[in-house]
């Protein structure tokens, strides 16, 4: 059986089924108790798992994620809460020099089997400090696992591989989709990491989005059929591992591609896949790689600059179609 | 035992542990172990340190030498199913949870059959089955990891005492009044031990610490002890009497233990009278060496001679250059284990992170 549920639900029956199943995972963070978390995707879990297993903890980012590295390293499987992804340079600390490296600096004698979900997205009206999208900067750091759901369905799957995952995992919500619903099956289903999904095949370019820009490629996707250029959309669902063979593939087939991604531009997401098309599909390409990211400034409050920092179907739709044409766009 | 030397440390203490208390230890055996386990840490150190002057050991490392009664008074307290977070300046909290030497001197050296493969080093060694949850070379880094463990033993009903060794250099990151306020609220069995040399690095503790530490804790309701650290047996009884308060629910406390380092912050720190002087160091080492001390109270009371003693050091030191002799001579891991151990589950993480190899349940 198959329903609709919003990605909020989604989320919050992954963690259910998980603690139900395991005895060892547990919830913490700010507000995630009785708030449920201010975007209320936890609300209930309290309930029936009690304060012991939905722990509200103070304001202490650092504190709390790093406590969560230790609980791992001795038996529990915490997720943590990071109530804003824009807080992830609180916890670089625990994160990347400690959870991170845990495994390998003791010669794989300790692991660290915790998930820290987060999230991302701008155009919420809520300035630089709470808008960012960060993935690129985990994904950046060896032993991490990074996960990027773009919908309910693949939210629920991959936080439920995340929980059951020995490493560290960081799983990325956009915040701008916890309403959005999507059909999501009633019977348990894991979504695997570094196994990407096609959501659309096609022949004359592949569109690479991530997360919420997998929306905005499909809506690319659609217009782009009207002027008769069909579009292939590649969600990779995880950065780390990323299913690059599949991505490879697809350009080698369509000859051109776009890379959509929410963190921004420069030395990110859509640079370090672009680079793989190119080392790997150099001779099928027709035209260069396009990259579209979150604009290089910090995200302006004013709802007049706010909306120019994100890629758009529209952008999308024209700078593929400029791309099949041949056009050269941005000639120096 | 010794008197109070010339350092001082910002405020005053609580509850301060009065001298050697001879009722700590109820046995021999135990007496023993612990003078043992102290001429041990000793005698890796001069190992150590001997390796990186003659330029057999890659990087640096920093010698615990001079703190001995601290790693030896609290973890003689502590079972295998206990945990302990270690520090930089680590190997004596490693010896004194169990560690053996060959196992440490491999890793010192990078070889393979070192306790992390050779791939921690002497800032990270980590033995899982002594309960010692590895090293640390962020100051203040593992402070989140022993509060955590903690909480994974209350959040499972086990009875394990976590302990959290830094120095008074690591009082000074935030991360510390993070997680003794949650040490705190939930009552977790984790005792902080602030191992207080006397120096942060290259600067005097007194320069870089306002007020006094254990008040720092108590503002969050914790109970806070001031303990001569070189008074093995003092430590050791304090350490006792919490470990059991701790697994009985009465946690968390913090210790502070007024110790000293015998070297510079590094081994490579050999000029240091502009922070240093010599009188002063001559003076922890000539009046309040924690071994020699122990060692005579042991000849006072009658359980050991001067000619046991002797024998005892020299035993331990021709083990520890055994363990150095055999680690030189281990082999190096092979090229093929670099991307391995980056992930669990994972073989090779190269192929992996790429899409073109499969982790466990991945």
């Amino acid at each position: 059986m198959t329903r609709e549920i919003t990605l909020s639900k989604a989320v919050n029956e992954a963690i259910a089924e998980e603690m139900r199943r395991d005895p060892a995972v547990f919830l913490m963070g700010e507000d995630v108790a009785e708030a449920g978390t201010p975007f209320k995707v936890l609300a209930g879990l309290v309930d029936e798992f009690g304060p012991d297993r939905v722990i509200d903890t103070p304001i202490s980012e650092p504190g709390f994620v790093g406590m969560a590295v230790g609980a791992a390293m001795t038996g529990s499987r915490p997720i943590v809460d990071l109530m804003f992804g824009d807080f992830l340079y609180l916890v670089m600390d625990q994160l990347c020099n400690q959870a991170a490296k845990t495994h390998y600096m003791s010669g794989g004698k300790l692991t660290v089997p915790m998930v820290l979900r987060t999230n991302l997205g701008a155009t919420r009206r809520s300035a630089a400090q709470h808008s960012q999208s960060l993935h690129a900067l985990v994904a950046h750091i060896p032993g991490l696992k990074v996960a990027m759901p773009s919908s309910a369905y693949e939210a629920k799957g991959l936080m439920k591989t995340a929980i059951r995952d020995e490493n560290p995992v960081v799983i990325f919500e956009d915040k701008l989709m916890y309403q959005d619903k999507a059909p999501v099956p009633e019977e348990e289903y894991l979504i695997p990491f570094g196994a990407a999904n096609v959501l659309r095949e096609g022949r004359d370019i592949t569109l690479v989005a991530t997360s919420s820009m997998v929306q905005v490629a499909q809506k690319a996707a659609e217009a782009l059929q009207a002027d008769g250029i069909s579009a292939e959309v590649i969600d990779p669902r995880t950065l780390v591992p990323l299913d690059e063979a599949t991505i490879v593939e697809s350009v080698r087939k369509t000859s051109r591609a776009i890379v959509i991604d929410e963190g921004h531009r420069n030395f990110g997401v859509t640079g370090e896949i672009a680079s793989r098309i190119a080392e790997k599909a150099f001779y099928h390409l027709d035209y260069p790689v396009q990259r579209m990211g979150a604009m290089d400034v910090p995200v302006p409050f004013s709802p007049a600059l706010e909306d120019l920092t994100v890629p758009t179907p529209e952008a999308v739709a024209e700078a593929a179609r400029r791309a099949v044409r041949g056009e050269v766009a941005d000639a120096a | 035992m010794a008197a109070q030397a010339a350092k001082k440390t910002g405020g005053s203490r609580s509850r301060k542990t009065q001298g050697a208390a001879k009722a700590a230890k109820a046995n021999t055996e135990d007496y023993l172990r612990m003078y043992r386990q102290m001429v041990k840490i000793r005698a890796f150190e001069d190992q150590a340190n001997q390796l990186y002057l003659s330029a057999k050991m890659p990087g640096l490392t920093h010698m615990y030498s001079g703190q001995e009664a601290v790693a030896v008074g609290i973890c003689e307290a502590l079972t295998d199913e206990d945990r302990i977070t270690s520090t930089h300046r680590g190997h004596g909290h490693c010896v004194a949870k169990g560690a053996e030497f060959r196992q440490m001197f491999c890793e010192l050296l990078g070889r393979e059959e070192g306790y992390c493969r050779g791939k921690g080093g002497s800032m990270h060694i980590a033995d899982q089955a002594h309960g010692n949850l590895g090293a640390n070379a962020i100051v203040g880094g593992s402070m989140g990891i022993a509060t955590g463990a903690a909480l994974s033993a209350k959040l499972q009903g086990r009875d394990f005492v976590t302990v959290c060794f830094f120095g008074d250099g690591a009082t000074a990151q935030g991360l510390w009044y993070e997680v003794m306020n949650m040490a705190a609220l939930w009552k977790l069995p984790v005792i902080y031990a602030c191992e207080n040399n006397g120096y942060s690095e290259y600067t005097k503790t007194e320069e870089i610490a306002a007020g006094s530490l254990t008040a720092r804790a108590e503002a969050f309701g914790i109970e806070a002890h001031g303990v001569d650290g070189q008074d093995v047996l003092a430590v050791n009884e304090l350490a006792q009497r919490l470990v059991e308060r701790a697994r009985h629910g009465e946690g968390p406390f913090f210790v502070e233990l007024d110790t000293y380092r015998y070297h510079g912050h590094h081994v490579g720190d050999i000029n240091r009278d502009y922070y240093r002087s010599k009188d002063e160091e001559a003076e922890w080492k000539e009046r309040r060496d924690p071994i020699v001390n122990f060692g005579k109270w042991l000849e006072a009371e009658g359980i050991l001679s001067a000619d046991d003693l002797v024998a005892i050091g020299d035993e331990i030191r021709a083990e520890a250059e055994s363990a150095v002799a055999y680690a030189l001579n281990a082999g190096y891991p092979e090229a093929g284990e670099v991307d391995m151990h980056v992930f669990a589950g994972v073989d090779h993480a190269l192929p992996y992170i790429d899409g073109y190899a499969k982790g466990a349940g991945a």
